[in-house]
Parts: C-alpha cells; structure tokens; sequence
C-alpha cells in the first residue's frame, strides 16, 4: 500500500521527516487530549472533588496507558494514511456518478475499512476509560427463571463500538466528499506554532460539529437497525434489565447522549488535530539555493528544482519559494540576477524565466482547448459533428459501431498538451491529478489511486463531461461505455485499458460486436430518459470549471514570483538579463489573460461557490479561479505600473501593447 | 522638536487655496486664483442626503404587532436580538410563560449583564453600540455629524470615492465622466474606504456588518452598478470594522474591528480569510501598512500598539503610557512611523532601519499645544488632540488634522502642515495651517498619492465641500528620492536607451 517512490531527494530528505516531526507532534499530543477527554467525561457537577480525585487516579491506572498506546497506534496509521493520501492538487468529480465511482473504489473501500476499525479501537478505549455501564462488552447477568449466572451482552458497549465505526466510515466518506486529503497554502507566512495555535479553535469546532451530526445520524440509524443487527451477528443473549436501545426511551437518555459525543469529538478531534499538523508541517516553506558552488548540490537548486515535473510537493514549494524570494530577498533576487562565472549567462533567470513561462502557457493551452471544446452555449461542439452522424443513422435504425469506439482515441489526442507539466507526476507519492480532465464522466475511477495502479493516464477528453444539453443522446454513449465497462469487467482498474490504440480502432468490427453495440445503444437510448441516471450522470456545475484551474496555486505563485523578478529588474537587474525576456513574459501574460477571460465569459465559471460552514475539508480549489485571474492582472499591472511608458520600447505585438496601454491607464 | 508657536499666523478670512514659495496663500491675495488642477471639488449638504435616521430596533415597536403570539416574539426577538433579546423578551411577558421559565431568564439576563459588565469595565469600548464605536474610532472628525463619511483616493489615476451620510458611496473622476454611484443592501455606516493597489477597479469598503469588495468597472458608463459587482466579506464576530488596509502589492487585505481581537487577512479573491489573533487590547481598530509592505501597524482601543512585521507575521507590542493609538502614517520608504494618542498632544516617531533591530522607544517630534494667535477678530486658539495624520508620497510634507474644542468658539479644529526633512536628523519644520472658508472646519484629509509637482492635500470640510490644496515644490530629493523607481527613471528619459542588455545571449 505505502508504495512511496523515494527517488526523489526532497521526499527523502524533506518530505518524510516533515511527516514524522508531525506524527511526533500528534502524539505527544495526545495524552493531554485524553486528559481532557478523561476530565470531561467522568464530569460530575454536584461532586467535584471526588471528580477530581477519580480522573488522577484513573490517569495513573494501567488501563489508561494501555489505551494511550493503541491510541497511539491510531495516531500513527492516521499519520501513515495522511502522508500516502494527502494531494495538492484536489480531484473534483464532475458528475454524481463520478464521485459515487471514488466512494466506492477498492482504495477508498480499503481507507474506510481502516477507519471503521480505528474508530471501534478508539470508541472501545474511550468506552474503557468511561468506565461504569460502558467497560465491558459481556457482563455477567443472571436468567431469570433458572438463576444461574451466564455472560450477556452489554448494549451500551456495543452501541459505542458501533458508532466508533459509523463515525470511522463518516470521517473516510466524507474525506473523499469533502477533499478532506487536499492540502492547501495559506495566503501568509506563519511560524508553525502561531498557525496551529490558531488553527486549534477551528478544529475543536469542527470536531464538535461533526460529532453531533454523526452522534444524531448514527442514533437514527441505529433506532432503525439496531435490533436487527444485533440479531444477526451477535449470539450472545441481551443484557435484559436494561431499557433496549433501540428504543426511544433508550436513546434518549442524556448521559447516553453525552458520552456518544463526548467520545466522538475525542475521535474526531484526535484525527483532525493529526491531519492540521500534517498540513501545517507539509505547507511549511522551504528554501531552496538559488545557486550552488558544488555541482553535487546543483539539482537540489531552484532553477533544477523548478523544472523538475515528478515531484509535485517539491515543485509547488519551490514556486512559493521563487514567490516569496521575489518580494522578500533582495540577496536572492541578486543570484536570480546574476551571470554565470565563466561564460556571463544568465543561466538561473532563463531555467527560471522558461519554468513559469511553460507553466503559464501550458495553462493558456488547456483553457483554449477547453474553450474550443465548449461552444457558448455548454454544448459540445467538436462531439456534434459525431454526435450528428449518429443521431441520424439510428433513427434510420443503423447503426454503426465504429464511432463509439474510435472517437475516444481521435478526441484526446490534442489534449495532451505537451508542456503539460505535471502530467506525469509524482512517482507514486499522491494524486498524479492533472488534469482538469480527468475527473470526468466516463471515467468515474479518476482516483489518484487508480492511476498507479495502471501506470498510465486515462487519455479522456473534456468534452464528454462537459455536456450540459438536455438533449440526453449526446451524452448517451460515453455514460453507457463508462458503466458497461466496469460491470462487465468487474473488476475497475482493467478500465482504462479498454480505451483502444488507434490501430484496433481502425479494425473493422465483426457481426457479434456489432449486434452487441446494437443492444448497447437500445439500452443507452432507455437509460438515458430514467431519471436516477439522468440524476448521477448529469454534470454537476462548475465542476469543470474547478477542475481545470485544481492545480492554479502554481500558476498564482509563478505569476507572483515572475512579476516581482521583473519589476525588482528595473533597479536591480545590473546586466539586463530580464530585458531579454520582457517581450514574452508580457505576451505570455496577455495571452493567459485573454483565455481567461473568455473563460470566465463560460456559463457557470463566473458563479461563486457556496460558503461551507466549518469543515475540516479545504475548500480552497473551489476559488482559486478567481484568485488567478486577480494575481494575473495584478502582475500585469505590477509591471506596467513599474515600467510605465518604458513599455513602449518593448517589443510586442500591436493587439497586445494595446491591451498593455489599457493597463497603463488603469482601465482594467 | 516643533511645535505650533513656531508657525505663521492662520488666515482666519479666507480659504487657503495653496503653497508656493514656501508660503501658503490664501484667497485674500490679490491675483492669485486658484489653478491648475481640473479635479472635482464636490459639495455634499447634509439636507439633501437622507441618512437612515433610525436604527432598526426602535421601529420594531412601531409596525410589529404587539399581540403576536409568545412564540412569533421570542422568534422576533431572537432573530433581531440575539439571546438577549430572547430572554429580554421571556421575562417581560411573565404572566404568559411559566413562572420558573421567567425566573430563569431573568437570572440568566442578570447573569449576563453583570458579566458583560465585567468585560466592559476592562473593555470599555465594548459598552459602545455599534454606531458609536464606528464614530468613536473613525479618521473622519464627527463622523456621526458629518455628511461625508469616508474618502479614498485611487492609489494611480485621478480618481476618488467618496461615502456618504446615506449609505451611498460616489466615485469621481478628473475628467467629467459619470460618477457611478455605489449602493448596496450590507453597506450601512461606512467606517473606512480604500482602493485595492495594482487594480484599476477594487474598492473595499469596511461597513458596520461586512467588509464590501466593489468591482467598479471605470471603463463602464452606468451611473449604478448593480450590487452584484460587490463582493461580501463577513466573519462571524468581526463587525464594525472600523479599518481595513490593503498590502501594497494588492494581493492581501486585512480588516479589524475594535470587538474581535483578531485581526482578518483577506485572500479577497478566493474569499478566504487567515484571523491572526492576539488578545490583549481588547480589538484592533486601526491599521496602517507601511508603504514598502514590510509593516503594519496594529492600534488596539487600550493603551496599546502592534508593528506587525509582514513577512512572518509576528508582532511587536508597544505599550503606551497614556491613551490609545489614534493615528498614524508611515513615511513613504516605510522606515519611521509616526504616531498620535488619545489624550496627547505630541507626535510620537518610531524609526525602524534593519540593522538595528527596530527602535526601542518612541521619541516626540512635534508638540501640539495649544496656542493662541492674535488676530484682527479675537484670539484664535489652535492644537489639541491629533485626529488624524497624512503623509504626503513625497514625504515632504506631513498634515495633522487638530481637534478643536467645541465649546470655545475660537479654538476650532484645523489642518497644521509641516515640512519633514529625514536628514540629518529627523525634524519637523513648520509650514502653516491650512484654512477652510469661513465658518468651515476639516474633517478629514488625505494626500493625492501621485501630484506631479509636489504635494496635493485633499480636505473634507464640516460644510460637506471636498477641496484640493496644491503644494508646489520641487522634491529636494530627501525622503522622496530613495524610491529607486523615480532615480532611475529620471536619468533613463529616452526609453530607447533602456536597453543595457543586447540579444546577444540567448
């Protein structure tokens, strides 16, 4: 499972040990939250000195440090799943389908099984600690018409263990709902003790939050099943002197009540306080040399650093380095600045330079090909003409196979823009998620996972999960293609290898496949018209959107860090290295900006988001459209306001000077 | 150290139209008019501006019905109120709620007011209602009284905002294009505008409920930009805020409110937002950010400051004797810091450099005084507390708006204007006081950030007239000149020779 390719000199050296410092910190943590938990959970109002005698001694107790070490252990497989899981770049499912795909995918199935049994181990260590009615789950009970002692079933045990698991799944349902693994920067620098100290209140918060959520659904739940459950599984005979819980009166007993979400915060907060501080630590900036005297050092430098595709976390730090380098470091814009020593190159603002200028044209390129992909209206247009061909021949009732299957191949080919960086990244270590297009209609098992698992990128297209006509028959194929492949293999990583090469596509197909694409299409055209699968296969709004920008927290900084180099360049720069590059950076810049805003002229790109309340869940992604079309233009204008009407003698294009003077003029 | 004998007597007659020669001419002059520059001067009468007159709780009495049922009040009053409200309202209508009910909510009533009591005998600003919290910390001189609420400058065209006593704002331009006006649902007792830098359209507005990110298109001819060009900031916590700063790079936003003791830094476009909290103070109701991006200041309503520094943002506590922090501004290359308190009458200056460390106690530059000057109609009495400061992007010129004393009806309040020189030491020169027409006293002014021939002072007046005060000088190059941009712009005139670097390496 842990599969980490450590090839990678910063994962090794950088990476893991963030990981570790921060599992360290969980648990060292620890033992102060089961005080609390300890404290709160043995509280009695009217006998507070007894309370207080009870809780020291029960801190001291064997038990308790037995429960502290498979807390520990926890910890330390939480630790584990967040440092295998976690993703800068978050998936965004563009249908119901899709995200029903992730949900149900032998990773995540494998994730929440995890989760459930943790959460038992640490309802049962809380259970323990409760002490009273909770401690065991078998307790010697007498029957009532012989008399004789036999062990019977302790309910109330077994009503938290199960809820340990319920709020198990929740935590791991809702952490692929809710992109629970993405982690996001923050706007500023913090030191990591000021940021956690802050951070803190909110993860209480939301841990009380959801607790009580999971405590209510988890005792409606129960009230339901629980009985049945019971029946099922469990032998032994109920403990019969108590009020059955899966009664009213049995569940609403407050104290019953209080310890559910007492516990459930605990457990909650122990795995969210686990995830902040990997977060807190992962985002932590990192420094790299700007330039190195040794050459063994070289590839740990910024302008290797930068170009470097593979690793995703070490590239996006290395642009928050190039971002803050460039407003704060005068010395290090200096290196940036500089020539080589024998020769007189400026060799680290050109790596420099071609690193963000390839990332923001390979941005420019995705947004034009998702453009050209949408018409106006939301339709597909490149599909239509397909699509067309097709809707005629089947209502002549004849219908011919071979485009279904060969326009998968013939569509993706332009998309896979070859300055894409991060196309081929991270070896193994987390989502490979580049594209805006993979979270996708047809491919529901766009998971990271996935993805490893294959080896290879599913080369789909856009266009099929950008369909927002009513008129079902266009989306008709790619949906049924999606479902029929992954039922009739059975078994999802075997789907992307049904996309065919180009040569099978060529083939002709034979009768038996062709009666079969028959069938397939007489029971696409009835899917189409229920409304369950019109419900999970309908693209979801502005999914697309967001997906297309998941990964603009790199552009944002290269656009940062470009346009402070470049106007720190006008009293800095002592050999006009940058002067070279002025005219492309500028119509780089243009360029980029003229994509987005055509595309923010898409319905749904410019909608806002709804606001989530408290959720530990980042939901970050969800603007950083808006946050790159704001640093885009705030660059330009950085450094026309710099350059002033020295941007006359650079030179550009006329269309674009034009845009630039629009600048000038403070008309944007 | 200066202080305001030093000074050439005020004009008292006329209105001071501006500075030349080092001397500040008035419209009593002979042949001079005023000139030059084409920027509105608009005129705002407080009878023509109807402001909501009324807070919203005193007309509930007059068009709720009385006889509502228990549960439609408690839900009226929990919704309008709070939960003080809510047990307010249980306890008045004793006879219909059971007796314990009552009880219990007027114990918990009294419980609550006693404590919230407590916190305000620590806090006292948080006794203030919302209205008057705005008044009380605001830069605007008699903000409640005052038809013009707030002004900003654009930080790189000729063009302003102004807010308004009825909640609108209006944006005026150097040219006669239409002035768009700006209204919006949440926009209720502007405290605070101010331009986003780097951005030809933002505008964020800190109202007493939320903070407003205007979109004004300035390339667009509609008079009324509908309120969906307005972004909503809020936080649960964080209203009035009473100022709000915008990092001189454009990227970040940060707001405060004399309640929340946490200060917001807003990732504006993403809608996010970083609290960085500290609690001692009690709320943070003024921010200044140093014009290099390196600072903020951080005034709380205690006798207490913070200097924020941004690239880590850690703090440094600066407590002071007296009262608390009224104003402040930053010398342009961000490097002194200059500094009002409440109940003072001196300005205080911090110098920060990077080779020491910062400073380690502040140092009186200027004593305000008040001094009596003769005049052909009776004495005039100026000085007093400071309101607020300004000062000029050059750093040549600094403006001190003096509170007068209502009462003494010759101590009004006026504008003392002084030259700033950096070096050798730093020193405050006198330069003379800026007058309003008869009759007219300032309440708020703020330097244009970009006069081509020296200094430009705008002045809000008592009378609602919005009027430009040229400075003409020549920069003598003392504070102004370490802006690296403008040295090398001025010796690179020929664009053409720009070009240091030939295409010789790639």
């Amino acid at each position: 499972m842990f599969s980490l390719k450590q090839n990678c000199w910063f994962i090794r050296k950088v990476v893991i040990w963030r990981a570790v410092a921060s599992i360290a910190w969980s648990v060292l943590l620890l033992p102060v939250t089961s005080a609390v938990f300890v404290l709160l959970s043995r509280f009695s109002l009217f006998h507070p000195i007894q309370w207080i005698s009870e809780c020291t001694s029960l801190l001291t107790a064997s038990s308790t440090i037995f429960s502290l070490v498979v807390l520990c252990g926890v910890v330390l497989i939480t630790g584990l799943f967040n440092l295998e899981f976690y993703t800068l770049v978050p998936s965004i499912p563009c249908s119901r389908m899709a995200l029903l795909g992730t949900v149900l995918h032998p990773r995540q199935c494998v994730h929440s099984l995890v989760y459930c049994t943790m959460g038992m181990l640490v309802m049962w260590c809380a259970s323990v600690t409760i002490g009273g009615r909770y401690s065991t789950l078998g307790i010697p009970c007498k029957q009532s018409e012989s008399g004789e002692v036999v062990t019977c079933l302790n309910e109330y045990h077994l009503f938290l263990l199960l809820a340990g698991a319920f709020m198990g799944y929740s935590h791991s349902f809702l952490g692929v709902v809710k992109n629970m693994y993405y982690v996001s920067f923050q706007p500023i620098q913090q030191y990591k003790y000021p940021r956690f100290k802050g951070c803190l209140p909110m993860v209480v918060k939301c841990s009380v939050i959801q607790s009580l959520y999971s405590a209510r659904n988890f005792a409606a739940l129960y009230f339901f099943f629980g009985k049945i459950f019971i029946n099922l599984c469990i032998t032994l005979q109920l403990y019969s002197s108590l009020q059955p819980l899966d009664s009213l009166t049995g569940l609403l007993d407050f104290s019953l009540l209080y310890h559910l979400s007492i516990s459930g915060t605990f457990l909650y907060f122990t795995w969210y306080l686990t995830v902040l501080l990997f977060r807190i630590y992962v985002t932590e900036a990192y420094s790299f040399p700007v330039q190195s005297t040794f050459t063994e050092d070289a590839e740990q430098c910024l302008p290797k650093v930068l170009a470097e595709t593979n690793t995703l976390v070490m590239k996006f730090l290395a642009l928050q380095d190039l971002a803050l380098l460039s407003q704060h470091s005068l010395s290090r814009r200096l290196e940036v600045f500089s020539l080589s020593q024998p020769g007189g190159h400026p060799h680290n603002w050109n790596a420099i330079s071609r690193e963000c200028m390839s990332l923001l044209s390979e941005l420019t390129q995705r947004l034009l090909a998702h453009q050209d992909a949408v018409a106006s209206n939301g339709r597909v247009k490149s599909q239509s003409a397909s699509i067309d061909t097709r809707s005629a021949s089947s209502s002549s009732s004849v219908v011919s196979g071979t485009e279904d299957v060969s326009e998968t191949p013939r569509l993706s080919v332009p998309l896979r823009t070859p300055g894409s960086v991060f196309t081929s990244s991270v070896g193994g270590m987390h989502s490979a998620l580049t594209a805006p297009f993979t979270p996708d209609v047809d491919s529901p098992f766009s998971s990271p996972a996935i993805r490893r698992l294959v080896g290879q990128q599913e080369p789909r297209s856009p266009w099929f999960g950008t369909v927002q006509s009513p008129h079902i028959m266009r989306r008709g194929p790619k949906l049924w293609s999606a479902s029929t492949e992954s039922q009739s293999n059975g078994s999802p990583p075997a789907s992307p290898a049904t996309v065919p090469s180009p040569p099978a596509a060529n083939q002709k197909p034979s009768f038996l496949a062709q009666w079969l694409q028959n069938r397939r299409e007489q029971v696409k055209s009835f899917l189409a018209k229920r409304v369950l699968i019109v419900y999970l296969f309908n693209k979801l709004p502005e999914a697309s959107s967001q997906a297309l920008f998941a990964d603009s927290q790199a552009h944002i900084w290269a656009l940062q860090g470009l346009s402070h180099l470049v106007a720190a360049s006008f009293s800095e720069d002592q050999f006009g290295v940058v002067q070279t590059t002025l005219p492309s950076i500028l119509s780089c810049l243009v360029v980029l900006l003229e994509a987005v805003d055509r595309h923010f002229k898409l319905p749904h790109a410019s909608s806002k988001p709804v606001r989530t309340v408290c959720s530990m869940g980042d939901s970050t992604y969800k603007t950083l459209r808006f946050a790159l079309r704001a640093a885009l233009k705030t660059a330009i204008y950085k450094i026309t306001t710099t350059f002033g009407e020295h941007l006359n003698a650079v030179n550009i294009s006329t269309e674009h000077r034009k845009r630039l003077q629009q600048f000038l003029e403070f008309k944007e | 150290m200066c202080s305001l004998g030093v000074f050439p007597a005020p004009v008292t007659a006329a209105q001071t139209l501006f500075e030349r020669n080092n001397e500040l001419l008035s419209a009593l002059h002979p042949g001079e008019h005023s000139q030059a520059c084409d920027l509105p001067s608009p005129q705002f009468t407080r009878d023509t501006l109807k402001g909501h007159s009324r807070p919203e709780s005193s007309s509930r009495s007059v068009f709720l019905d009385q006889r509502d049922t228990l549960w439609m009040r408690s839900a009226g009053a929990w919704r309008d109120a709070g939960l003080y409200g809510l047990l307010d309202e249980i306890t008045n209508s004793a006879e219909e709620v059971p007796r314990f009910l009552a009880v219990g909510s007027a114990c918990v009533l009294a419980l609550l007011r006693w404590a919230s009591s407590f916190h305000g005998s620590l806090f006292p600003h948080l006794t203030l209602s919302s209205d008057e919290m705005v008044a009380e910390f605001s830069q605007m001189l008699d903000w409640s009284d005052s038809a013009l609420r707030s002004f900003a400058w654009h930080p790189h065209t000729d063009k302003f905002a102004v807010a308004l006593l009825d909640d609108s704002i209006k944006i005026y331009k150097s040219n006669s294009s239409p002035t768009p006006t700006l209204k919006h649902r949440c926009q209720r007792s502007v405290c605070a505008l101010q331009w986003k830098p780097l951005c030809g359209s933002a505008l964020a507005v800190a109202c007493q409920s939320c903070l407003l990110i205007w979109h004004v298109d300035p390339a667009s001819l509609s008079t009324r930009p509908s309120s969906g060009c307005a972004q909503v900031l809020s936080h649960p916590g964080h209203s009035p805020i009473t100022s709000i700063a915008w990092s001189p790079t454009g990227s970040l936003l940060v707001s405060a409110s004399p309640v929340d003791t946490s200060m917001m830094v807003w990732d504006v476009a993403a809608e996010s937002a970083v609290p960085l909290q500290r609690v001692g103070g009690g709320g943070v109701t003024y921010l200044s950010w140093s014009p290099d991006g390196s600072r903020l200041l951080a005034a709380t309503p205690s006798a207490l400051f913070r200097v924020w520094e941004t690239r880590m943002w850690t703090c440094e506590r600066w407590p002071c004797l007296k009262g608390s922090c009224q104003s402040a501004c930053w010398s342009p290359d961000g490097g002194c810091l200059l500094l009002s308190m409440q109940g003072e009458r001196v300005i205080y200056a911090l110098t920060f450099s990077d080779l020491t460390g910062g400073p380690k106690a502040a140092s009186v530059v200027a004593d305000l005084s008040e001094t009596t000057f003769p005049g052909p109609d009776g004495d005039l009495t100026v000085g007093g507390e400071v309101c607020s400061l300004s000062w000029d992007p050059r750093g040549e010129r600094l403006a001190v708006l003096l509170k007068g004393d209502s009462q003494a009806d010759n101590h009004p309040s006026v504008i003392a204007v002084f030259k700033t020189r950096s070096s050798p030491v730093f020193e405050l020169l006198p330069c003379g006081f800026v007058m309003g027409e008869a009759g007219a006293e300032p309440r708020f002014m703020q330097f244009h950030p970009h006069f081509q021939h020296g200094a430009l002072l705008t002045v809000c007046w008592s009378d609602g007239r919005i009027s430009h005060v040229p400075f003409y000088f020549s920069s003598a190059g003392l504070l102004g000149g370490d802006s690296p941009q403008q040295a090398l712009a001025s010796n690179t005139t020929n664009p053409s020779s720009n070009k240091l670097y030939t295409e010789q390496i790639s």
